[in-house]
């Protein structure tokens, strides 16, 4: 029962995050420079002023702040995010068209960097430990693809793989001319996934890497680790048993935090590699002054930061059963 | 048995050297048929907002829909008209009754006919709803637009006005199908996200962020046209990606823009690739220093005269643009018939910059200057500094205000500027496209490339009035010197250089610039040397 009030007031408090994060992006965005309806009829090569005062009254620029503000959270509230007379469609369809490409990439960069991370940060406090060069190779080499700025690293890796080697391709997320069917679909589809998402992946991975690193080592000085060797228990069940579950936690806080970074970084990576994400579509509805998409965008990824903390929450629950339960969590 | 006979070695040097004079004598000049098959990869970039270039006149959308939809005709690169959907078109001798006929037996993407009815919709309803600096000129001078037999269209006119061929044939008017558009709301019109024309090539699909895919209409009027079986038109944000995927060879064509100035170089030195800068001879672009002359020191003629001499343009050409231009020679493009050759010069000359401030007696250092940056790319940016500098020692205090290009269009559509680079299209006749940046009547809040500058002379004025009243001939161009000889000395807009468009394309990609309206031509008959699958 306690439980499940916990669950309903993280779920309150979550619900409000999104409301405080929706009317401040909304006033954010009204601050900048820029007319959305002058920039439309630009486009359009018209310049009657009575045509793009039809327009800002069809789009309700006309109308007072607070009124546009009361009548978008009305429209939210009904499921409808508006339409977006730049793209001429709805915000939900633009959303829907686009949210598969950046649910891939994330979701791959975060399997690949929290996996691989995890596994080298492990192998290298154990290198630690016997002082193995190794530890040294993973940690700077760790640190070495943190420094590296995302968007020259996927720019590297395309002249590299795709101008020099010419094993992958260099941009989008499907080879567009070709019927492809089946396993040579998917062949295609991971090809073109690859270099986005390893470059995307990489930043995390260092981090991974290191915060695995520090939590194996730490785990590993702690009592019940010479317990369990003085009982005689082989080193692997040692690790996997006793040391990673432990260490493990800071790392899954730290994966869901990674999620809102994660949407940050891959608007870069799919500016890059052409992927046609949300990232992007928040780019150019940014530079459009497309208020609609933009908005459904900060929905969107708010909801996606917010459910992941919260899924992060139950996740270090199971984890550690201290933490939730009055006990002093790690 | 006798040992076979060898020719000698000296005739069969004789041989080849025949062979090679042969070839190197007709090899150039005979060309392969052309083949049929494969598709052609483009750019699309920045993606489209629509694809009907009636409606909307963006530049990617014009690449798009120039595929689809049809105009009644086109420029070649001489700048001749050349027939597309009418046939063949007369004059009367008054010049006040152009007369299309059209091509016979085209039919829509959709399977209808293409009639005079199109026509007739298209220049009677569409474009004087959809484009209101259109309409006005056209109710200023078309009386009607009306039909007295199938398939032939009359353009009957209240006075002569010399630029319609140029208008109708600019790439900008396409034929609209009537069927589709009449009684409906123009500009939502689902068949501005997919259209219909009578093109060689049908709209396919279009994924936003990713590509846009037209594919090769089986149905189209001109005899085993079109040779490829596609277009794919990809959207790579990216500067650096596109000249990747081109040097890759997974898009074939790169449109001047697409790469920044400094990679052309580059590329256009690879082994397979062709830079050619044909195919803009319609769309003569002018770069200039845009100067808003309603407040002191700027509202001072003398003022904005020093700040084109203290600029080194011939340096801007060559170091900042790396070459894709020349230096502008006035108000109107110099390769245009509208330009007189005889227009005094500024050429660079800091000492009677100097010598024009000191004659202006104005304190040009008494406020701060803004130079407005827009989002142009890094060029643009580049051009900027260098002005800062170069005004420098005038004793301006220049500021580079830096905006993203949606703060840029509002700024400079609200007048809040000082000075700003832009650039324009002047699409033949200076009367369709440079006018709007001078004339009085435009001194609009409403979009950059109107009269932003403030600029308001009657007797300018006067002359454009006049310009657009008097037929082609020694009269007009008499005119057009006059005009272009008081803009070039009122200066509100300081002409900096006319922008060569290099195009790069693979050597396997042939017919590629035929007209005039740059690569926004319909592309019947491209084909590649070796079509991909």
């Amino acid at each position: 029962m306690n439980g499940l009030v916990s669950l309903g007031t993280r779920l309150g408090r979550a619900g409000l995050m999104v409301f405080g994060v929706l009317v401040l992006s909304f006033l954010l965005i009204r601050l900048a420079p820029g007319d959305p309806a002058l920039l439309m009829a630009g486009e359009a090569g018209v310049d009657d002023p009575v045509f793009i005062a039809n327009l800002r009254q069809q789009m309700g620029l006309d109308q007072p702040l607070l009124q546009q503000l009361l009548l978008y959270l009305g429209q939210v509230a009904h499921l409808d995010l508006g339409y977006s007379y730049r793209n001429q469609t709805s915000v939900w369809s633009l959303l829907a068209e686009r949210l598969p490409a950046t649910l891939s990439l994330m979701g791959s960069a975060f399997v690949l960097s929290s996996l691989l991370g995890v596994t080298l940060g492990v192998i290298a406090a154990r290198a630690r430990q016997r002082r193995h060069w190794l530890d040294g190779v993973i940690s700077q080499g760790a640190l070495l693809l943190y420094a590296v700025p995302t968007f020259w690293l996927a720019m590297l890796l395309i002249l590299l793989f795709s101008v020099h080697l010419d094993w992958l391709p260099a941009f989008g997320m499907e080879s567009v001319a070709r019927d492809l069917h089946g396993a040579a679909w998917l062949g295609d589809r991971l090809k073109h996934l690859l270099l986005p998402c390893l470059s995307l992946s990489f930043l995390f991975l260092a981090l991974y890497i290191h915060l695995t690193r520090a939590a194996t080592l730490e785990a590993l000085q702690q009592e019940y680790v010479h317990t369990a060797r003085a009982k005689g228990l082989r080193p692997r069940r040692i690790l996997f048993g006793h040391v990673l579950r432990n260490a493990l936690l800071p790392v899954v806080t730290f994966a869901g935090l990674q999620l809102g970074q994660l949407a940050s970084g891959a608007l870069l990576v799919e500016v890059v590699y052409s992927w046609p994400g949300i990232g992007r579509l928040m780019y150019d509805a940014l530079a459009q002054r497309d208020y609609g998409v933009l908005m459904g965008g900060f929905l969107l990824i708010s909801l996606l930061v917010v459910g992941f903390n919260l899924l992060t929450d139950l996740l270090c629950r199971w984890l550690d059963p201290r933490i939730g339960a009055g006990g002093q969590g790690t | 048995m006798p040992a076979p006979q060898h020719p000698p070695r000296h005739a069969l040097k004789r041989l080849g050297l025949a062979v090679l004079t042969c070839v190197a004598m007709f090899g150039s000049t005979v060309q392969a048929a052309p083949q049929d098959g494969g598709i052609l990869n483009l750019i699309a970039q920045p993606e489209p907002p629509s694809l009907m270039h009636g409606v909307v006149t963006h530049v990617s959308t014009q690449y798009v829909s120039g595929k689809v939809l049809q105009g009644l005709l086109t420029f070649d690169t001489d700048l001749k008209p050349q027939p597309v959907l009418a046939k063949s078109w007369s004059v009367s001798p008054d010049g006040l009754t152009y007369t299309f006929d059209l091509q016979p037996g085209v039919t829509w993407h959709d399977g209808k006919p293409f009639t005079e009815q199109d026509v007739l919709f298209s220049f009677n309803t569409f474009y004087p709803e959809v484009d209101k600096r259109f309409g006005s000129i056209f109710e200023q001078f078309v009386a009607a637009i009306d039909s007295s037999k199938p398939l032939q269209v009359s353009f009957h006119l209240k006075k002569p006005f010399a630029p319609l061929l140029s208008s109708l044939g600019s790439g900008l008017r396409p034929v609209v199908p009537k069927h589709l558009y009449e009684g409906s709301d123009l500009r939502a019109n689902p068949y501005n996200l997919k259209p219909v024309g009578t093109g060689p090539f049908v709209f396919q699909e279009w994924k936003r962020g990713a590509y846009i895919k037209l594919a090769k209409n089986p149905h189209y009027w001109k005899q085993g046209l079109p040779h490829l079986d596609g277009v794919v038109f990809h959207v790579i944000p990216d500067g650096s990606s596109r000249s990747a995927a081109f040097e890759r060879n997974d898009v074939q064509v790169l449109r001047a823009g697409d790469a920044d100035y400094s990679d052309l170089k580059r590329l256009g030195a690879l082994p397979d690739v062709v830079a050619s800068e044909q195919g803009y001879e319609l769309y003569a672009g002018l770069a200039f220093l845009q100067i808003n002359t309603r407040k002191p020191p700027l509202d001072n003629p003398k003022v904005r005269q020093a700040i084109l001499t203290a600029l080194n343009r011939q340096f801007i050409v060559d170091n900042i643009f790396f070459g894709a231009g020349r230096v502008s020679q006035g108000p109107f493009v110099s390769s245009t018939p509208y330009h007189d050759p005889q227009l005094p010069q500024y050429a660079y000359d800091l000492k009677k910059a100097k010598a024009l401030i000191a004659e202006s007696g104005v304190d040009v250092g008494a406020v701060r200057i803004r130079l407005l940056n827009g989002e142009k790319g890094g060029a643009w940016e580049r051009l900027a500094e260098y002005t800062k500098q170069a005004l420098q020692p005038l004793g301006f205090k220049v500021q580079v205000v830096t905006s993203d290009a949606a703060t840029w269009f509002q700024r400079v559509s609200d007048w809040d500027f000082d000075l700003t680079y832009n650039f324009i299209f002047q699409i033949g006749d200076p009367y369709l496209t440079n006018a709007y940046l001078y004339r009085s009547d435009y001194i609009l809040k409403t979009s950059p490339f109107a009269n932003v500058s403030g600029y308001n002379n009657p007797e300018a004025d006067r002359l454009w009035n006049q310009v657009v009243d008097t037929a082609e001939g020694p009269q007009r161009q008499k005119l057009y010197s006059e005009l272009e000889n008081l803009l070039n000395q009122d200066l509100p807009i300081a002409p900096i250089f006319e922008m060569r468009y290099p195009t790069l394309y693979h050597k396997q990609v042939h017919n590629l610039l035929r007209t005039a309206t740059s690569l926004n031509e319909d592309y019947e008959s491209v084909y590649l040397d070796a079509p991909t699958p």
